[in-house]
C-alpha cells in the first residue's frame, strides 16, 4: 500500500466465498428469504463509502458491561466472561471508532424478547445487549455472561451452539457487517446449519472465539478473544474523474 | 493478493436482532438508543417525508421480523461523514442521516420519518438522483441485503441516474422507485421490498 486510506476511499470488493450464500437449504428460513436474481454490482459512490459516525458521548458508561447494565436486584446468573479483540481491515489496519453492538441469550439460552417462548428462564438481572466503540488501535472489550445453547425450529432437534450476535459499523456503509461469535470447544458447532452454511472451514474457524487465559481476571472472569476483519479500504491510485468533483 | 486478510464471515442477525439494534421493539428499554425510525428533529432542514412499506418473502408473506437501516444525504445532498468533500454543500448538524426500523411483529409494516435528500454527485461526475440507501437483516438472511429507494416524483433525474441505468432490465428498475402520495400535510412514499420471486427487488453488491 502506498498511503493510509482517507475517509471516502473505496472498499475492496466483497469476496462471496468468504460468506454463506443467501440460499442455504440446510437453514430452512433462508429458502424463501433469499433473492433469486444476481446482485447488481456497482462502483462505489459517496453513498457507499460514507457511513454513520458515532460519538463516544452517545454511549453510557455501562453500555459495554452486560453483567451490570440490566442488573436490578443482584447479579445475573451464569459464567462471567470478558470478550475482547480488535477490528482490522483486510490490509491489517485498525478500524478506529467502529461501533460494535452485541446481543445474546442469557445463561439459560433465553432471550429477553417478546417473541422468544423458550422454556428456559428469563434472568431478571440480565438484558443481553451492549455496545462500544473501538479505540485508537481498533481494540474493544466487553463483559458479559456466557450465553447458553437453545433449541430452534429448523430440523426437529436442532440446537444453536452458544453464540453472541455482533453488528459492526466501520468507516463506510459498504463495511457494515453482522456476524455471530461462537465458543471454542462447543460440541454443537459441528452440526449447526447456520454456521455450516459458510462454505469455507477457515472462515468458520474465524468465528470461533478462543479462550484467552492471558486476559482472565483473577477470582472473577474468564476471557475469550474474538478478532474481526472488515473490508479493506484502499487509496485509488489513478482515476480520470475524482469522486465528488463537479464537471 | 494472498496477503490480504479475509473479511470475517457474515451470519444471520436472527429473529432477536431487535435486542441489539432496537431494544424498544424487543420489549424492553436498556439504554437510550438514538438510532430509530425518526431521523428528524424540529431543527432539521428539508421537506418532511414518511416512508412506509412491507418486506415480503418469496411466498408474498410479510417478513415480520426484519430490521431495516437507512443511510441518506441531507436536504442539500451532503452526507454527514468526512469522506463527503462535495464543494458548496454544508452538513446539517441536526441530521445524521442514519435510521433504523423494525417491522411490526403482527403486520410486517415498517415506517421512517425523515427528510427528502438532495442529489449527490456520482462517481463519474454525473449527479445521482435523490435516493436513500437501505440495508436489511433478518432471520433467514445470511448476509445483509443492500438496495436503494428512489423517489417517484423525480422521474427526469431517475431517468439519468447512473445506478438505475446499470440495471439492464427496465422492468426491474421500477422495484426501486417509491410512488408519492399526499396524505393531509404529509408526503408519503410507499416502498415495498420483495426478497424473492415476482417483482423481486433489485439488490446491490456494493
Amino acid at each position: 500500500m502506498t498511503r493510509a486510506p482517507q475517509p471516502g476511499d473505496e472498499f475492496l470488493m466483497r469476496d462471496p466465498s468468504s460468506h454463506p450464500p443467501a440460499h442455504a437449504p440446510g437453514y430452512k428460513t433462508s429458502v424463501l428469504r433469499s433473492p433469486r436474481n444476481a446482485l447488481i454490482s456497482l462502483q462505489q459512490s459517496l453513498s457507499e463509502v460514507t457511513g454513520p459516525v458515532i460519538g463516544i458521548d452517545e454511549l453510557g458508561p455501562l453500555d459495554h458491561d452486560l453483567i451490570m447494565n440490566y442488573a436490578r436486584s443482584g447479579l445475573p446468573v451464569g459464567e462471567r466472561i470478558i470478550v475482547h479483540g480488535h477490528v482490522r481491515d483486510q490490509f491489517g489496519r485498525p478500524v478506529k471508532n467502529a461501533l460494535i453492538e452485541v446481543w445474546q441469550a442469557n445463561a439459560s439460552g433465553r432471550y429477553r424478547h417478546k417473541n422468544d417462548q423458550y422454556i428456559g428462564a428469563l434472568d431478571p438481572n440480565f438484558g443481553g445487549c451492549g455496545r462500544m466503540l473501538t479505540d485508537e488501535n481498533g481494540c474493544y472489550a466487553y463483559r458479559t455472561i456466557k450465553p447458553g445453547p437453545y433449541p430452534w425450529r429448523n430440523r426437529i432437534n436442532d440446537w444453536r451452539p452458544s453464540h453472541i450476535h455482533v453488528a459492526i459499523s466501520g468507516d463506510g456503509w459498504a463495511q457494515r457487517l453482522v456476524t455471530q461469535m461462537y465458543f471454542e470447544g462447543d460440541p454443537l458447532i459441528a452440526t449447526c446449519p447456520i454456521l455450516r452454511a459458510i462454505p469455507d472451514e477457515s472462515q468458520i474457524r474465524g468465528l470461533i472465539a478462543l479462550q484467552d487465559t492471558s486476559a482472565f481476571v483473577q477470582f472473577d472472569s474468564r476471557a475469550y478473544r474474538f478478532d474481526i476483519v472488515l473490508r479493506g479500504q484502499r487509496a485509488t491510485l489513478f482515476e480520470n474523474h475524482v469522486q465528488g468533483e463537479a464537471k | 493478493m494472498s496477503n490480504l486478510l479475509r473479511e470475517t464471515a457474515s451470519q444471520t442477525a436472527g429473529p432477536y436482532v431487535h435486542i441489539g439494534l432496537a431494544p424498544h421493539a424487543a420489549g424492553f428499554d436498556i439504554f437510550d438508543n438514538k438510532v430509530g425510525p425518526v431521523l428528524v428533529t424540529p431543527e432539521t432542514k428539508g421537506e418532511r417525508i414518511r416512508i412506509e412499506g412491507i418486506v415480503a418473502d418469496g411466498s408474498g408473506t410479510p417478513v415480520r421480523d426484519v430490521l431495516i437501516e437507512i443511510w441518506q444525504a441531507n436536504a442539500a445532498g451532503k452526507y454527514n461523514h468526512p469522506g463527503d468533500r462535495q464543494p458548496g454543500k454544508a452538513i446539517d448538524p441536526s441530521f445524521r442521516g442514519w435510521g433504523r426500523a423494525a417491522s411490526d411483529f403482527d403486520t410486517g409494516a415498517y415506517a421512517f420519518e425523515t427528510i427528502k435528500p438532495g442529489s449527490v454527485m456520482g462517481r463519474d461526475g454525473r449527479p445521482m438522483a435523490p435516493h436513500i440507501n437501505f440495508w436489511l437483516v433478518a432471520r433467514g438472511i445470511n448476509i445483509g441485503l443492500h438496495t436503494r429507494m428512489y423517489f417517484g416524483d423525480e422521474a427526469p433525474a431517475n431517468a439519468k441516474d447512473p445506478v438505475i441505468n446499470l440495471i439492464e432490465w427496465q422492468v426491474r428498475r421500477q422495484t426501486l422507485i417509491a410512488p408519492r402520495e399526499q396524505r393531509g400535510d404529509v408526503a408519503v412514499y410507499r416502498f415495498d421490498i420483495r426478497l424473492q420471486g415476482e417483482g423481486e427487488t433489485v439488490f446491490f453488491d456494493i
